[in-house]
């Protein structure tokens, strides 16, 4: 029987909608255009589902940390542009803040058992 | 919260969200197009990059929802689809659900009504009854009446008390109410000051009867029903003020009771008060229920105590009369066991009621058993569809939960269904409810009953649901998919749920069958018991009574009473007439009083044992169909005469004496001032408190005596049961003449409880009988249930096994051969339900231990006849699909292989 498994199982609850939040800070962008920006940047390191990214962004839409407006893009296709809010950026903010302590976190634990 | 919003944009959302995955699919299809990749390829890997578009959108979506409520929504409509496609199936259960479920809230709204809901009065926890024993006074204070409160215990307790706000006596009683339109006898109630007040609901009209009202000798009053005060003055306010002439004596009308007031357990026309008359008062005099409103957070034990300390005030404060020891009542070893006034209100009903929900209760499992099967029949063809959910991404939860959902749904429009049949099923009770039962107005569906119905709609639907949804909706069912379609012999394990189901019902209907056959055993008993009447059905019986105003003179009641009897003799029709104080079983109890024998001799201190008496004229006997043991029965002229004669009962006369020969011409008396009294005849034993007790002890006085006291005049009793012998008997024709043949003598004389004695023997068997018609209903669903379930599982296994047998008889077995296999499997079945079966009766039967008579718990020819009637039955349902079996055409049964 195929199960489908939530992709974000390989990262943290979180880290995706960390990640789309940091892409639109650099500028504002539809699905695709944002799953290939991601896939791209991480050089293809984290296997992302493609789809997993919607439910993603639905959970970002409802707590108004981004906000989608239908636009025509670049190639000419109807597409959804998302963009971070304000409080969306402060969200962003204390998310890498507390991600940053808590990779050092662990790194300290990982470097102190292998001395 | 802005769900409100989103509840309404969603679909807009929703939109949304399946444009966009479509156009990331689309632009994802172009590039890869673009790179030189097959349109073809594109797409499919497109959609694999992707992952599983339907459930990531389902996700999507799940993050705008409330509480997945949706998601029950969405099941819920699928479910109804697939009941309304099965609609034998749906009709079919639902009809078992309902059936269940109607019967369950009935008897819950009874339960409800009579044991669970507070009584109808303001703070009702707090009022309690002022019940006491006194284990000293052995039949004067019965088991289950305890020891009356006597008036002077009443102003003890009423003045000396801490711990009530209120405290009173009360009795009731009959009165003749002239100068309406014909003289009508009606209900009274006598109360103290303080009983309304503890009661506290206030009246409809006017004032209730105060302090003032129970001077005695001063202005009488009297207090209406809302009843009667509709029936006589047609709601007229003008009312308060008048006067109604009440035996004889008119008295100021000065309140009506609210229309919901209810006294106690008891119907009333009239509150009268009871104005005693402090200074004759003595110490004796038990006859009065005792009612208070205790100070709140006053506990019962508190309560008691204070009784006990008030005990001996009490013997302090009052006396018997010169001589007597008022300490004496210390070897009565009175004792205060004060109880809420529900509990006396309920009385002896609760076991009832609890038995027949326990049995209505099982009668629920037995159908919802019945729909699992059903459920499960039909989830094996569904194995299919179940299997193509899960392939196609539905998780096993989520298939549970549809099935889940759909057992619900099914329970729910059960319940609803259900609920129909409890507002006829509550009219049937209250119709079939024993006539003594308390509380009967109050029964009604009410929010509560409505609210176990939805739970026990709901839980059913869960309970049957269950078995099938997590047999079939876990992770072996991709296999199905292959298997499916082929009509392979099942496999033992998948008939092991069906074939326990089916045991379960077998003996839970045998535990019910078991409890009805008990009761009618017991029914059986009771109608073998001799009850001291002879012909019920022609004994037409009523009550007369001779106010003091009207007649005062004691002969001339007694000369009026024998008169009564000449005219009553004279309608045509009429074997013969008599009277009573009271007639067996229709609880009037005369008194009590301790009885010497001339020939025994009794220390100082120490009483003989109280016994009941009663007043018989002559030709009682005979009209009555009780048999004379040994000697005569009193004459007219020895009534007139004040002859000290008496009559006893047979074994008052064993007891006393050893036989009843021997006990003619010895002599006895009821207290030292009194003349000794020959006794002049033996009477047969009567079940004086219904045919379930043991019959008392007796003394029969003549109608007219010497009063008590020494003084020289003679009293009678006033109030007698008349009893006429005719075939007409219950007739209208007959009530007509027998009523005018009454007036004839004295038109001021009305009749009351005017039935026949059959009536009074029913009423008193009521409760018995009730249990009986309930038990019996629940035995017969039950098996009427167990029936279908074992047919139904039979039926299901050779329709499953045609192949098999089909092979069998291409092989060569004969057809009986097959007939024998299929009824040993449903044999088997029955035998081993029937095991559990009467294990679990026999520990249950003891239980309703206290609603049997004349049979053990452990009856072993109900046990019996009940196992072998369940497995002929079981036997007889296995043979119409065995006949099947063995007409099954080898050719045909295998040729679709």
């Amino acid at each position: 029987m195929k199960k489908a498994q939530p992709p974000q199982r390989d990262l943290f609850p979180g880290a995706l909608e960390m990640m789309i939040l940091r892409t639109l800070k650099r500028q504002p962008l539809h699905g695709y255009a944002l799953v290939q920006h991601i896939k791209r940047t991480s050089n293809d390191l984290l296997q992302i589902e493609e789809g997993s990214l919607y439910p993603a962004l639905q959970r970002l839409l409802k707590e108004d940390l981004v906000k989608a407006e239908w636009a025509v893009s670049s190639t000419n296709r109807r597409v959804r542009i998302y963009t971070l809010t304000l409080s969306g950026a402060k969200h962003l903010e204390r998310e890498v803040s507390r991600f940053e302590t808590m990779l050092e976190g662990i790194t300290r634990v990982l470097a102190r058992g292998e001395s | 919260m802005n769900w409100f919003k989103q509840l309404f944009t969603r679909r807009r959302l929703y939109n949304d969200l399946s444009a966009e995955i479509q156009a990331h699919l689309d632009e994802k299809i172009d590039e890869l197009v673009a790179a030189g990749v097959p349109r073809r390829d594109a797409t499919a890997a497109a959609r694999c990059e992707f992952g599983n578009a339907t459930l990531i959108e389902e996700d999507s979506r799940d993050v705008w929802r409330w509480m997945s409520i949706e998601n029950l929504f969405a099941d819920a409509r699928y479910g109804l689809r697939m009941l309304g496609r099965n609609p034998v199936f749906t009709v079919v259960g639902l009809l078992t659900i309902a059936i269940g479920i109607g019967a369950n809230a009935a008897v819950f709204s009874v339960v409800n009504g009579v044991l669970l809901k507070p009584l109808n009065y303001p703070k009702a926890e707090e009022l309690v009854s002022l019940h006491q024993t006194a284990p000293g006074a052995a039949g004067l204070a019965d088991f289950e009446n305890g020891l009356f409160l006597s008036p002077s215990m009443y102003f003890t307790y009423s003045e000396q008390n801490r711990t009530c706000r209120s405290l009173g006596v009360w009795d009731t009683g009959t009165a003749n109410v002239t100068g309406l339109a014909e003289p009508e006898q009606v209900r009274t109630v006598e109360v103290s000051d303080g009983v309304l007040e503890a009661l506290g609901v206030p009246p409809t009209v006017g004032r209730w009867l105060a302090r003032a009202d129970q001077i005695p000798r001063g202005h009488e009053t009297v207090m209406l029903s809302y009843g009667y005060w509709q029936r006589h003055f047609a709601g007229d306010r003008s009312v308060i003020g008048r006067n109604l002439m009440v035996d004889s004596r008119p008295r100021e009308i000065v309140g009506v009771m609210a229309q919901r007031f209810r006294f106690v357990d008891t119907e009333f026309d009239l509150i009268v008060p009871l104005a005693f008359d402090r200074g004759k008062l003595i110490l004796a005099g038990f006859g009065y229920h005792g009612i208070a409103r205790l100070k709140p957070r006053v506990t019962i034990a508190e309560a008691n105590a204070d009784i006990t300390r008030m005990l001996p005030i009490w013997m302090d404060s009052w006396t018997n009369g010169p001589g007597t020891n008022p300490h004496f009542y210390e070897t009565w070893k009175i004792t205060p066991m004060i109880r809420p006034l529900k509990q006396e209100v309920i009385g002896n009903v609760s076991e009832v009621l609890w038995v027949v929900m326990g049995t209505i209760g099982l009668v629920m499992l037995i159908a919802c058993a019945n729909v699992t099967n059903l459920l499960l029949v039909r989830v094996e063809s569904r194995q299919q569809e179940l299997a193509v959910r899960a392939a196609l991404g539905a998780g096993w939860g989520r298939i549970v939960r549809g099935l889940l959902v759909e057992s619900v749904m099914l329970g729910l429009m059960g319940g609803v269904a259900g609920m129909g049949l409890a507002y006829a099923a509550v009219r049937f009770l209250a119709d079939v409810g024993p006539a003594n039962l308390p509380r009967l107005n109050e029964i009604s569906i009410d929010a509560r009953t409505l609210g176990f119905t939805l739970v026990n709609s709901v839980l059913s639907g869960l309970l049957f649901g269950l078995i099938p949804a997590f047999k079939y909706a876990g992770p072996r069912t991709s296999l199905e998919l292959r298997s499916a379609g082929r009509t392979i012999s099942a496999s033992r394990e998948r008939h092991r749920a069906r074939n326990l189901l089916v045991i379960g019902q077998v003996a839970m209907a045998l535990v019910l069958l078991v409890s009805a056959g008990l009761m009618i055993r017991t029914f059986q008993a009771l109608r073998t018991v001799d009850p001291g009447f002879t012909d019920a059905r022609h004994l037409q019986v009523m009550r007369i009574s001779i106010p003091n105003l009207l007649i005062p003179e004691a002969e001339r009641v007694a000369r009026t009473q024998s008169e009564i009897l000449d005219k009553l003799s004279a309608v045509p029709g009429v074997n013969s007439a008599g009277f009573v104080s009271g007639m067996p079983m229709e609880g009037l109890d005369s008194g009590w009083d301790c009885i010497f024998a001339q020939d025994k001799t009794y220390p100082d201190d120490v009483m003989p044992p109280l016994r009941l008496y009663k007043y018989i004229s002559p030709g009682f006997l005979h009209t009555a169909g009780t048999r004379l043991i040994a000697g005569r029965e009193f004459t007219w002229d020895e009534v007139y005469g004040l002859r000290p004669v008496v009559m006893i009962s047979e074994n008052l006369a064993r007891e006393m004496w050893g036989s009843p020969s021997a006990a003619i011409g010895k002599q006895l008396r009821e207290f030292s001032s009194m003349p000794w009294r020959e006794v002049i005849g033996v009477i047969q034993d009567v079940r004086e408190r219904g045919v379930q007790e043991n019959a008392p002890p007796i003394v029969y006085w003549p109608p007219m005596m010497e009063y008590l006291f020494g003084a020289k005049a003679a009293e009678t009793m006033r109030t007698e049961t008349f009893l006429i012998r005719s075939e007409r008997a219950g007739t209208e024709s007959f009530l007509n003449e027998v009523r005018q043949a009454v007036w004839s003598v004295n038109s001021n004389l009305p009749l009351a409880s005017v039935r026949t004695m059959q009536e009074v023997y029913d009423k008193s068997v009521a409760r018995t009988s009730f249990t009986l018609v309930m038990l019996g209903i629940a035995g017969a669903m039950a098996l009427a249930l167990g029936i279908i379930g074992i047919y139904g599982v039979i039926s299901y296994t050779v329709s499953q096994r045609k192949r098999e047998i089909g092979i069998r008889l291409a092989l060569g077995a004969q057809s009986g051969d097959v007939v024998s296999m299929v009824l040993r499997q449903g044999a088997k079945l029955a035998l081993l339900g029937v095991c559990i079966g009467v294990a679990a009766a026999f520990a249950l039967a003891r239980l309703m231990t206290s609603l049997l008579f004349g049979v053990s718990a452990h009856d072993p020819l109900t046990f019996a006849a009940v196992a072998a009637l369940l497995i002929l039955v079981a036997l007889i349902a296995c043979y119409i699909p065995a006949r099947r079996a063995m007409k099954v055409d080898p050719i045909v049964a295998l040729r679709y292989e």
